[in-house]
């Protein structure tokens, strides 16, 4: 076990160093002068130079680069430049947000794509195939952040069901005790109802919209594995012992399907992570994607560097985990390793 | 090419919704060329006694907040679209074709190098890259280019790749190095015309996924600025306003970029099941 825990690690430093080498290209090597920019536009050349030494920018690349991993290691991003505010504080603080949104959507797809992709399998050429085709190829061609509007004008302003699509929590209500920052697990655990019931009600619309966009790797590769599994010999023999088919495509069939599924999580926290800065931007969430873009706004880089280290170190750590499932879940890989 | 087209036809009347794409691209296509001569307005031309007006008869597609004519927005802002993500998949294809092939055909440090290249763009979320890529280099629409061509990199680079090594030592390969060839003329003359179709495959297949991303992007803010025309910036101006009731300027150009990514995706479907019947799902 520690064993397999400590060679997939091994495979995640040459990514975590590959994603500091680029973001550390992103923030020094490209075209623009960041001391001019810091410095204002009515800055004499003096003054500039004087930022630029103060940035360290009149180094050496090799000698900014170490000063770079250096920060990075006291866990320095920088300043925010419109609040003044260390980055790395400010993205700990609305991280919370953006996990709950993010999880909560991949709850959300997993639990309408994989239903959907064993049935597709199951009763293969009929409607309900038919219909998981259907929604893949729309669910991939959806702007996730027109789906959110849409939702949000129909079930909003139409039809009155959510509420306003501004934040985690209507103004009204205060956010539950903090203990894990998840305000749906915050305040089922105070007992609060009522925050909680908001809360969702807050939560629904944003994470469908996100669901939708990336529920399609998951049900079409549902829907290929177990057609696969349900051709194989063993199945066939399953069968023919006289097993109910209740037992054939759950514990046979099932079990061997979703090896395949875990290895495409890996996408689809790659489209949720992307989704969730524009759905964020679409229903005023207090997440990293949102600090992201008003940063962007206001072109104040060291939050948008910020934000970009901090989604690519958790897409790492999650195709890490994803991994050590895969592992945990198959033995086979198991022992190989 | 006869039998190609017998083929095609084949495909086409097994499966008519590859014959509905082929025919709303045709419509997209017609759009990107004459969408200026086509829009009855101006797209930029503002009234403002006529702003925020629901679709008419006029207005087929209502009024924006200056009381710009959607419609003819929408028209316009196709080229501009199309021309975004067509540039990015070429240049996303040249990049990626190349280094690919050249990794698979020569194996060795050339393949390590494209190899851990590609797997460093897909360490991360690709669309927080393309964010990161363009904030750094600039808010400009070429950079949206650049950083879409970027995030697709990779895919290019790993099938050019599995592509050129299964044919590395491939008859026709001996024979033209056994010709007297170089190693750049047998890559590029004989090993990159062969990988050729299961490239425009994958150029179809991606094109939907970077009008997505470039359309994604201008609605954050980057890259296509106001007043031009374009879908995810027309979305972004429309947002402002759904909560207060007026959807149209909103929906129609989202639609539009639904339908447009629509198209491709099933264009890349259907282009797949007529060229590599093989990789059919």
């Amino acid at each position: 076990m520690l064993n397999l825990l400590l060679s997939r690690l091994a495979t995640a430093i040459p990514s975590i160093v590959g994603v500091v080498i680029v973001t550390f290209m992103l923030t020094r090597l490209l075209p623009g002068d960041p001391a001019a920019y810091f410095a204002g536009l009515a800055a004499s050349p003096q003054a500039i130079a004087e930022i630029r030494t103060k940035l360290g920018l009149d180094k050496s690349l090799p000698e900014q680069f170490v000063g770079y991993i250096g920060d990075l290691l006291q866990g320095n991003l920088g300043n925010s430049l419109s609040t003044g505010q260390p980055v790395v504080a400010e993205i700990a603080t609305r991280l919370p947000a953006s996990a709950e949104l993010t999880l909560f959507a991949l709850i959300v797809a997993v639990a309408i794509a994989i239903p959907l992709g064993v049935l597709a399998a199951v009763k293969q050429g009929t409607w309900i195939d038919h219909l998981c085709r259907i929604v893949t190829t729309a669910g991939v061609s959806l702007p996730v952040f027109f789906t959110g509007l849409l939702f949000a004008y129909v079930f909003y302003y139409l039809l009155q069901w959510a509420p306003a699509p501004t934040g985690r929590l209507d103004v009204f209500m205060s956010p539950p005790t903090h203990i894990t920052g998840f305000y749906l697990i915050d305040s089922a655990l105070t007992g609060n109802l009522e925050t909680l019931w908001g809360a969702l009600r807050q939560l629904a619309l944003p994470a469908i919209s996100m669901a939708i966009f990336s529920l399609a790797p998951l049900a079409r590769m549902t829907r290929g594995s177990m057609l696969a599994v349900l051709g194989s010999d063993f199945i066939r023999t399953a069968r023919a012992s006289g097993l109910s088919p209740r037992t054939v495509i759950f514990t046979y069939a099932f079990r061997n399907a979703v090896l395949p599924v875990i290895t495409t999580l890996g996408m689809v926290f790659s489209f949720l992570l992307g989704a969730n800065v524009l759905v964020e931007t679409v229903f005023a969430w207090p997440g990293i994607g949102l600090y992201a873009v008003n940063a962007l706004i206001t072109s104040d880089y060291a939050p948008v560097q910020g934000f970009v280290l901090t989604m690519a170190i958790l897409y790492v750590a999650l195709n890490l985990a994803i991994d050590f499932v895969y592992g945990l879940v198959d033995p086979r890989v198991r022992l190989d390793s | 090419m006869l039998p190609l087209l017998r083929h095609a036809r084949y495909v086409l009347s097994e499966n008519p919704v590859t014959g509905l794409a082929f025919g709303l691209f045709a419509l997209f296509l017609i759009a990107a060329l004459f969408g200026p001569v086509l829009a009855p307005y101006n797209p930029l031309q503002s009234n403002a006694a006529m702003a925020l007006k629901p679709p008419s008869a006029a207005h087929w597609f209502g009024t924006d907040q200056l009381g710009r004519d959607i419609f003819s927005r929408v028209l316009v802002a196709t080229r501009l679209d199309l021309t975004i993500a067509f540039a990015s998949v070429i240049l996303a294809f040249m990049l990626g074709a190349l280094s690919g092939v050249a990794a698979g055909y020569f194996g060795g440090w050339t393949d390590r190098i494209v190899g851990r290249l590609a797997d460093t763009i897909m360490a991360f979320p690709l669309f927080v890259l393309a964010m990161g890529i363009v904030a750094a280099l600039g808010n400009e629409v070429i950079n949206i280019v650049i950083a879409t061509a970027i995030i697709n990199f990779p895919l290019y680079a790993r099938v050019a790749r599995a592509e050129a090594n299964v044919r590395r030592d491939a008859g026709f390969v001996e024979a033209a190095r056994l010709s007297g060839n170089g190693e750049a003329r047998v890559l590029l003359g004989h090993v990159l015309p062969n990988i050729m179709p299961i490239m425009m495959v994958q150029m179809s297949l991606t094109m939907g996924y970077a009008i997505l991303n470039a359309a994604g992007l201008s609605f954050i803010g980057l890259g296509v600025r106001p007043p031009a025309a374009e879908w995810g910036i027309m979305v972004a101006e429309g947002a402002n306003f759904i909560q207060s009731g007026e959807w149209w300027i909103a929906l129609f150009p989202g639609a539009t970029l639904m339908l447009a990514v629509f198209c491709f995706n099933l264009l890349g479907d259907g282009l797949r099941d007529i060229i590599d019947p093989r990789m059919r799902t």
